[in-house]
């Protein structure tokens, strides 16, 4: 089946999201699509899914026009989506997931019979082994995946998006899948591939359209260069490598011994974890996503609750201190999510700049808020840090990504600090943004704090760390420096030792 | 000058068509529901006069009943037609306090729906210091109010404990909190300790004249100092949630526990003496309410305080001002609902319809534009009680 | 040591203080108690078959057997917090015991009617099971209802007037679901087309009928109360040989048909909503809608239709009142029950099952104390009356602790906005 789209536009407010996109995709093809993080790929899909309308442009299949005005639709012309944040119910099982809206029903009741035996089949013809009975939240987000995969299977998609499928996945979770999509196109179903990362769009794609503020800039086959698709990705010459300055470290900044994580249900997500950071190195802890490493980060300010071994901060304790002691005692803390985490949205900036030294000197005298120097503050830091705003006094929801991670970056970092942690500090940044904060993070390295930067980007771990300790479910399972091949580490992060 | 002029229009244009159209919707449901008008039915022009005559009369006793009053005035003083205004700041103060103590916590994301039992604890406590002593005025007022904030703060308090410690909703547990306080009171009523000596029915002793809130503008008017009371704690609430510390953690937590969590505000804390302040407040109303106005404990003291404070918190959108202005139109309302119903016939239950619809149609921007055809930005979101999970 | 979850450290807690009320209680109802009379427990109300009439029992060794029962509940419950499991069916018994050791205690020389008492329970929980399953068939599909107490308090007034016209208790009972699903088709329009935060929403419904009901309250119903509000009230239906059964004949099924409705809805409802494809979809769109969007799902449309059915189920409920009851409308005679009827969905964890078992134990208590104030027991009638709300809290903050609503129970739904 052939899918092509012609003057997509679709606009929210005053932004353009899609600006007239033409593409096409043929029978057995993988069309990938490569674009910076917000240069309109989800937009693009969810508009070709049916969840979201666009203003102008038609959509055919097989050459003919189809409206798409709800998934429902699209399922029916046979397209299926894999979605980058899954569309599974997590506490169903995947039989249930799987039925859900195809449901059978037998004299009103349901039947979960047919489905467990095509869930079965489909589950061995690809070597997914997948129990249709497991609740989808108790499994890891690689099999998750293959869940929404059959699922697409299963109501007989044609054409399938893929949107930012690799970004949870380990490197062999990774080959994985691409194999699966090439035998997916043996088969004769297209694929739609929407990725950032050049290595994988190389590796698998037909055809390579790239698409840059709402717009597709160009189409290329894979033979071009990384350093082209690069180039064309962000409209200019890019140079890939972060530089990394000789690191003169000092004394031992932070020392972990057999630190032991729970969860609330008494599960272990750091088990016996041990590592240490001196002045002036930047430690990176390399793991596929969801292998403690969050955890790891809030238990080194204590913000778990269920917390045993010992963190000892230039060799002064912090387990059983407060979050804000912790803090105070001279970490900076960056914390994964900025939304959720970092800022709070309907605060204004220079609110948010002094959100963890509220209750302290100067920004508190007597109780009461230092409200000029708070404004000043804030004056001074979104100079220093480059936040591009209208006013100290415009919320911090107002903020493109890039900003609201300068602005969390600007609260942290100046503060007098021994220790920087930073949480996947470039998450879904542009490129720009991304310079910025590894510039920055390498100034701090320099001048004598110790980073430990916690990241899922291998590009971003080899180009910024001193050391690199991989991290494979809530264990450290070797330290090594970052001359180590990807190979190796990609190995380490799928938990071999 | 001109953005000053534009913003306040922004802020208060939707509220101000809410308030007509809430009106309005309450003018139509009395008479309609008027035999008189109803008569009339088969002569349309008829049926409309008097239709029309019936909302304007409705709403003339609404005026007369809440604000100033000719009929008083007649052959008195000019002043003696504001009466019933002093009824309307007097109805006003326990609301505001109340009120309060809605509105504060929902800026620190609780939904408190316990300022009833608040109201009543603060009452007990004023009361008890109120007829058990004698102490000169100037001690014993303050005294009073005292026992009746820290009776009440604790009630509050109980709740933020419950919450920060077990995770109990606070929504669930006030709303127990509250039959529980009126349960106590009537047992209360009936010791030896409470009951009015010589009396079977459920009263406390009058509280002693050294601890009634003083009659600052004569015998005749009801009015009383607690006014002031509830404009100075309404001053320090704001200044609390706005210049404070504490008010910035409050906030904070109230607009993002997680980030506020990240950047070692302690959630726990923040429960707690929110609700403790919460319940002090709301003591505090209590305790006016009793020093003030009725000067004896009994089984009603609560009224239905506690509640319209909710309604109130919703229709001032939980800031402080808003909160302030809120109760004062509340206090005129159901003030105005017995010259209402003398004069009009129409019960004043009526006035609950209005205020509903009134918070109702606040919170519904949407409608609202679209009903009258308006174009202007949405205010900002600023009460979110949060669901089960949050 | 092994580590303790948190959870397993709460029910740990609370077997601790079951302990501690057991040694507590076993001190004032058996070891210090100074009663001597008889307690008579009375089974037999009506002409059922009789199994057992009436036991006698000394006050003292009454309240030990109890309390030996609240001990095996104690130990159930760590039977079972030892083997990973929840520990309620153990704290069910341990209250059980409890409750009954007190009786016991307090009511030596007296006469319990145990059977009355029951049949009381479900009396006094019918409208709060109505309640709650309208909040469950609401919050299961992802909209918060408060207005449970606006529903029942419309429908009890609609269906009395209507009763009162029609002199014809059925036609009012017709038009009771009809009263509760406009109060519901209120919190489905503002909340799912407008997005009104659904908390607030449900308060403001509640102050609207409340206020609504008052006026037509005062304008109609009394000056013409011989008309409007003098409605006849349903009968007792005996069901034919089940009612004739011992104990449970009397309590289960000697009662009004809006009782037998409630058994039928509670039924149908927990079975639909875990083996049907409505079920299914309702709780996926409790739980992430969007999901249920991508795979072709038309959530605000479930939405609606589900908040008008629990319109229609709280609305029987509100029927209870008047024509279950009285027959006439009182101002605000729900009297809180819809608050009520929101602890039970939450104490029973968002479950049918565990939002009616909530109800009853509700309906227990709430019986217990009115028949011990007719039976005139030293306790002030006033602490009677506070203990289902202590208990509520109790087990709110005890038992079940912090509790998991639907995910998206509360958040509005509209697509490109997750």
């Amino acid at each position: 089946m052939s899918l092509e789209l012609k003057g997509i536009s679709k606009s929210f407010g005053s932004l353009v999201a899609n600006e007239s996109i033409d593409l096409k995709v043929d029978t057995g093809e993988i069309l990938a699509i490569l674009g910076e993080n917000g240069a309109g790929k989800s937009t693009l899909m969810n508009i070709v899914y049916g969840l979201l309308q666009s203003d102008s442009g038609e959509i055919y299949v097989d050459g003919k026009v189809v409206k798409i005005n709800s998934p429902a639709d699209a399922l029916s012309v046979g397209i299926g989506m894999v979605h980058q944040h899954f569309m599974l119910i997590p506490v169903f099982t995947v039989a249930e997931n799987i039925i859900l809206g195809h449901e059978d029903v037998h004299r009103g009741r349901l039947t979960l019979h047919e489905a467990k035996v095509k869930i079965k089949k489909i589950s061995d013809d690809f070597k997914f082994e997948i129990d249709p009975d497991a609740i989808v939240e108790e499994l890891p987000v690689g099999i998750q995946q293959r869940v929404e995969i059959i699922r697409a299977l299963i109501y007989d998609a044609k054409v399938l998006i893929l949107d930012e499928p690799t970004a949870v996945l380990t490197p062999q979770e990774t080959d994985e899948l691409l194999n699966i999509m090439r035998t997916l196109k043996s088969k004769g179903t297209s694929i739609i591939f929407i990725t950032h990362k050049l290595r994988e769009v190389k590796a698998v794609a037909d055809r390579i359209s790239v698409i840059r503020r709402g717009k597709v800039v160009g189409t290329t086959s894979p033979t071009a260069t990384q350093e082209e698709l690069a180039s064309m990705m962000v409209g200019h010459e890019v140079d890939l490598t972060a530089r990394k300055s000789a690191s003169t470290t000092g004394r031992k900044i932070l020392e972990v011994t057999n630190l032991n994580v729970f969860d609330g249900l008494g599960r272990k997500i750091i088990k016996d974890l041990s590592l240490e950071i001196k002045a002036g190195e930047i430690l990176a802890i390399a793991g596929v996503q969801g292998n403690g490493q969050s955890e790891l980060a809030r238990a080194l300010i204590n913000l778990e609750d269920h917390v045993t071994g010992s963190i000892k901060l230039d060799s002064e304790e912090i387990v059983g201190k407060s979050v804000h002691e912790a803090l105070q005692s001279g970490i900076a803390y960056v914390p994964e999510s900025r939304e959720l985490d970092g800022l709070i949205g309907s605060f204004s900036i220079a609110e948010n700049l002094i959100l963890d030294v509220h209750s302290v000197s100067p920004v508190s005298k007597n109780g009461q808020l230092n409200i000029n120097y708070v404004n000043n503050n804030a004056d001074k830091l979104i100079k220093e840090f480059d936040v591009r705003t209208q006013s100290i006094f415009d919320t911090a929801s107002s903020l493109s990504g890039g900003n609201k991670q300068k602005v969390v970056l600007a609260r942290e970092l100046s503060r007098s600090v021994k220790l920087v942690i930073v949480s996947q500090p470039t998450r879904g940044l542009d490129v720009g943004s991304i310079e910025f904060v590894h510039e920055r993070l390498i100034a701090e390295k320099d001048s004598g704090r110790a980073v430990l930067l916690i990241s899922s980007e291998l590009d971003e771990v080899y180009g910024l760390a001193d050391r690199i300790a991989v991290i494979y479910k809530g264990e450290i399972l070797g330290v090594t420096d970052s001359s180590i091949s990807r190979e190796k580490l990609g190995l380490m992060m799928a938990g071999v030792k | 000058m001109l953005r000053q002029l534009k913003k306040i229009k922004n802020v208060t244009q939707l509220p101000f068509l809410a308030f007509i159209f809430a009106f309005l919707i309450g003018g139509i449901i009395i008479a309609l529901t008027d035999s008189e008008v109803m008569s009339n039915l088969n002569s349309p022009r008829k049926f409309l006069t008097s239709f029309l005559a019936k909302i304007g009369n409705s709403f003339l006793a609404i005026f007369q009943g809440s604000i100033y009053d000719v009929n008083l005035a007649r052959g008195e003083s000019f002043f003696k037609g504001f009466y019933p205004l002093s009824d309307t700041v007097v109805n006003a103060t326990p609301l505001i306090l109340a009120g309060l103590a809605v509105s504060l916590a929902f800026k620190s994301g609780l939904f408190n729906i316990g300022a009833q039992g608040q109201f009543i604890f603060g009452a007990i406590g004023a009361s008890y210091i109120g007829f058990n002593f004698e102490f000169p005025s100037l001690i014993h007022i303050p005294l009073a109010l005292t026992a009746g904030i820290i009776c009440a703060g604790i009630y509050g308090g109980f709740v933020g404990f419950l919450k920060a410690k077990t995770g109990a909703h606070e929504v669930i547990v006030t709303i127990m909190l509250n039959y529980i306080a009126a349960f106590f009171l009537l047992w209360l009523l009936k010791t030896e300790t409470f009951l009015r000596p010589g009396n079977i029915n459920p009263i406390a002793p009058e509280v002693k004249e050294s601890a009634q809130l003083p009659l600052f503008l004569g015998e005749d008017l009801r009015i009383h100092a607690g006014i002031f009371i509830a404009l100075i704690t309404a001053i320090f609430v704001w200044w609390l949630l706005n210049k404070s510390t504490l008010g910035f953690k409050f906030r904070a937590v109230g607009a993002n526990a997680n980030a506020a969590k990240t950047a070692g505000i302690s959630t726990s804390f923040v429960t707690f003496s929110t609700m403790f302040i919460c319940g002090a407040l709301a003591g505090l109303g209590g305790a006016v309410h009793v020093l003030g106005t009725n000067h004896a404990l009994g089984a009603d003291i609560g009224g239905s305080y506690g509640f319209d404070a909710i309604t109130v918190a919703l229709l001032g959108r939980a800031s402080v001002l808003g909160t302030v202005l809120a109760a004062f139109l509340f206090g005129a309302l159901q003030t105005s609902g017995l010259n209402l119903l003398s004069v009009t016939g129409t019960p004043f239950e009526i006035v609950q319809v209005i205020q509903a619809l009134i918070v109702l149609f606040i919170a519904t921007p949407a409608l609202i534009k679209f009903i009258f055809r308006v174009k202007s930005e949405t205010a900002e979101k600023t009460i979110t009680a949060k669901g089960w999970n949050g | 040591m092994k580590y303790l979850s948190a959870i397993q450290k709460r029910q740990l807690r609370g077997i601790q203080v079951m302990s501690l009320l057991l040694v507590l209680f076993s001190f004032v109802f058996y070891f210090n108690s100074t009663k001597v009379e008889d307690i008579t427990f009375g089974f037999v109300i009506d002409q059922e078959w009789q199994l057992i009439n009436e036991w006698v029992v000394a006050s003292k060794s009454g309240s030990g057997l109890f309390l030996l029962l609240a001990l095996i509940g104690v130990a159930l419950a760590y039977l079972q917090f030892r083997n990973g499991k929840q520990i309620v069916t153990g704290g069910f018994i341990f209250g059980f015991g409890i409750i009954l050791a007190f009786l016991c205690w307090t009511a030596s020389g007296k006469f319990v009617p145990f059977t009355g008492i029951l049949q009381g329970a479900i009396m006094f929980s019918v409208p709060l099971i109505f309640g709650s399953l309208s909040g469950l068939l609401c919050e299961k599909s992802g909209v918060i209802n408060i207005a449970i107490e606006g529903q029942l308090l419309f429908a009890a007034c609609v269906s009395a007037m209507i009763a009162s016209i029609s002199q014809n208790v059925f036609i009012g009972l017709v038009f009771a679901p009809i009263a509760g699903m406009l109060v519901s088709f209120l919190l489905a329009f503002f909340a799912i087309k407008y997005q009104v935060d659904q908390v607030i929403l449900g308060f403001v419904l509640n102050v609207l009928v409340i206020g609504l009901t008052g006026y037509i309250y005062s304008k109609l119903l009394v000056p013409y109360g011989d008309v409007w509000n003098l409605g006849p009230t349903f009968d007792r239906t005996p069901i034919p040989l089940l009612s004739k059964l011992p104990i449970i004949g009397p309590i289960l099924f000697n009662q009004t048909i809006i009782v037998y409705l409630m058994y039928l809805i509670v039924f149908v409802i927990q079975f639909a909503m875990f083996k049907t494809r409505w079920g299914l979809r309702t709780r996926a769109i409790g739980e992430l809608p969007i999901a249920a969007d991508s795979v072709g799902i038309d959530v605000n449309r479930l939405r609606y239709k589900n908040v008008l059915l629990a319109g229609l189920v709280a609305g029987i409920g509100g029927s209870y009142f008047t024509l279950g009851a009285v027959g006439s409308f009182t101002k605000e005679m729900t009297a809180g029950a819809g608050f009520i009827a929101l602890a039970c969905l939450i104490f029973g964890k968002w479950t049918p099952r565990g939002a009616v078992t909530a109800a009853l134990f509700f309906g227990f208590t709430t019986s217990l104390q009115s028949n011990l104030s007719i039976i005139g027991v030293s306790i002030p009638s006033e602490f009677m009356l506070m203990v289902p709300y202590i208990a509520t809290i109790i087990a709110v903050s005890g038992v079940v602790g912090r509790v998991r609503a639907p995910a998206a129970d509360g958040i509005p739904y509209s697509r490109g906005n997750r």
